[in-house]
């Protein structure tokens, strides 16, 4: 069973804030999709080569040759905040009162 | 019959034989629209009709077709929401390389459509702008993700649609809805442009009225695209008219999908599609599929796993809504937890787990056996078989709300989906039946790149059964509410 403190933990690895509200429920819910996910347990597949891609193609490389592409205008038309052609954020480090 | 009923092949050749004026057309899906979209809510976006009408070429035959583009397909300079807050105000800076390609022959958009949340869910009701409804009963949902483009469809504001499967996503609204879907063979249809959710299962396909549309459309939208890695260089599909011959073919019957969980009244239609074939001349055998038991587990680590890496790209930085913080990371975390919606945090969540340590090996690389147990089943059975079949969804349409509280139950209801996204197959959903007058959908499943096959056997049996002539009663739906 999935403890409060694993789901605090999962959520900050997401980077996702949740409520107190929220985490009950996902805890609830993500317990019920790990138990039926136990029945993967059924089957031993210790040598079962695992399967990550259905195509067998690999490292698909082009020339390393500029082409057209976004404007900078164009790449920040959607951002939420914006200056002199920088996307702007809150800072990195620090922040505290 | 109004023109918005018919189906594109047959509204090119009236406009070839100069029996319709093209501009018709448009102007019938937009009556459909004024008349049904406040009830079916299929759209998130519409284009002014004005400019649909104008973009109508005399000498451009598919223009005069107007078609839906589900709204995590981008076209630049339309919004784009995945039906997500946190895309809310985004307007695509490009176009995906499908809309390239349906540009090329002047295609004329009516409009994007509804969907779960990032293509999350198995009924649109994860939208965060309101469900979409089903045209055949409103009461119940349409199936999804690719909700909103099926619905469009079965009621005619568009005349055909584009829609997205990573587990089902294009064929249970296609069966849902009584039209057709196809979800193609991964890497023949590129991805670019395709708002990522799961990528090693994500694929565009149509959704049309028939088969013979599904095919038209589907060789438009095909071939290696040097943007999508996962692009394959081989010979396209090419359009050519289908005979629907199924003589002597060897059909499989996965046993698997017809036990328990399903609806007796769908078994009973799977009886008759059996026998049709039969009748057809095509010998039907059931066949066992020993794993694919195991693939909504497996599909339920696996996509999860790939999404929660996909959208780590939606922090509030470069583009979409963005909530305040002291830090940038007080800040992200806020926008996704304000931004996204419950399911899409759930699989967030999942996909989250499944990858941290100590979990990987337990879950997601036993997940990616179990990936590789489902596909060698199909690879096995396809040395005896020419295609298999199953239904599209053990379950009928089922009513608005009735299970958003239990996710793990709308989870198990795509059993019959799942297996092919996991395997990389094609396949196509085609109305097999009405129960109470919902749609049943047929599943018709083959090996990788058989879609010409799978155009042939479908369009069989569309042919010897009245199923694909059937529209929803839209007079119903301004009466009933």
């Amino acid at each position: 069973m999935l403890s409060i403190e694993e789901v605090i933990h999962i959520e900050r690895l997401a980077r996702l804030k949740l409520t107190d509200k929220e985490r009950e429920m996902y805890r609830n819910q993500l317990n019920d999709v790990l138990n039926y996910a136990a029945k993967l347990d059924e089957i031993d597949t210790s040598n079962v080569p695992p399967m990550y891609h259905v195509l067998p193609v690999s490292n698909v490389l082009r020339e390393d040759i500029p082409r057209e592409n976004f404007s900078q205008r164009e790449a920040l038309s959607n951002a939420p905040l914006e200056e002199g052609g920088f996307f702007v954020i809150p800072p990195i480090l620090g922040g505290e009162e | 019959m109004e023109l918005a009923d018919l189906t594109a092949h047959e509204l090119l050749e009236l406009i070839s034989k100069k029996e319709l004026s093209p501009q018709e057309v448009v102007k019938s899906c937009i009556d459909r629209l004024e008349r049904y979209e406040s009830k079916i809510k299929a759209y998130l976006f519409i284009r002014n009709p004005e400019e649909v009408i104008n973009s109508v070429k005399e000498d451009a035959p598919y223009s005069a077709i107007p078609i839906a583009i589900k709204d995590n397909i981008l076209v630049k300079g339309l919004p784009n929401t995945c039906a997500s807050k946190i895309l809310a105000n985004f307007i695509a800076p490009y176009n995906a390389t499908v809309i390239e390609r349906l540009n090329k022959r002047s295609f004329n958009i009516m409009g994007k459509t509804n969907l779960d949340e990032f293509a999350m869910g198995s009924s649109t009701e994860n939208s965060a702008f309101g469900p979409t409804r089903n045209p055949w009963d409103i009461e119940r949902v349409p199936g999804g993700s690719s909700g909103g483009s099926a619905a469009s469809v079965a009621i005619g504001s568009a005349i055909w649609a584009l829609g997205s499967d990573t587990g089902g996503s294009i064929r249970q609204p296609a069966s849902f809805c009584g039209v057709v879907g196809l979800k193609p063979t991964y890497g023949t249809v590129s991805r670019y442009g395709l708002v990522a959710f799961a990528s090693s299962l994500d694929q565009i396909g149509p959704i049309t009225k028939d088969v013979t549309d599904c095919a038209l459309l589907y060789s438009f939208i095909n071939g290696y695209d040097p943007n999508d890695s996962t692009s394959l260089n081989i010979k396209p599909y090419i359009y050519s008219p289908l005979k629907g011959d199924i003589k002597g073919i060897k059909i499989g019957l996965i046993r698997e999908l017809l036990g328990e969980g399903v609806d007796p009244l769908v078994k009973r239609c799977m009886e008759d599609v059996v026998k049709t074939f039969e009748d057809l001349g095509a010998v039907v055998e059931e066949v066992s599929l020993p794993h694919i038991s195991y693939s909504v587990p497996t599909y339920y680590i696996l996509a999860p796993a790939e999404a929660s890496s996909n959208l780590a790209r939606f922090d509030g930085v470069r583009y979409g809504f963005r909530a305040s913080g002291k830090t940038a990371e007080e800040m992200m975390s806020n926008t996704r937890g304000e931004g996204f919606g419950p399911e899409v945090k759930r699989r967030i969540m999942l996909g989250t787990y499944v990858l941290s340590a100590g979990y990987y090996e337990a879950f997601y690389l036993k997940a990616l056996k179990f990936r590789n147990l489902i596909a060698s089943d199909f690879r096995k059975v396809f040395e005896r078989f020419d295609v298999l079949i199953s239904p599209t969804s053990p379950i009928l349409p089922f009513k608005l709300g009735e299970k958003v509280e239990n996710p793990l139950e709308m989870y198990l209801a795509d059993i019959c989906t799942i297996p092919i996204n996991l395997a990389g197959l094609p396949a196509i959903s085609i109305p097999c039946g009405f129960v109470d007058n919902l749609p049943v959908g047929l599943q018709i499943i083959g090996p990788v790149f058989s879609e010409a096959k799978l155009f042939e056997v479908a369009y069989g049996f569309e042919q010897a059964t009245p199923f694909h002539k059937k529209r929803p009663q839209l007079g119903g739906i301004t009466n009933g509410v």
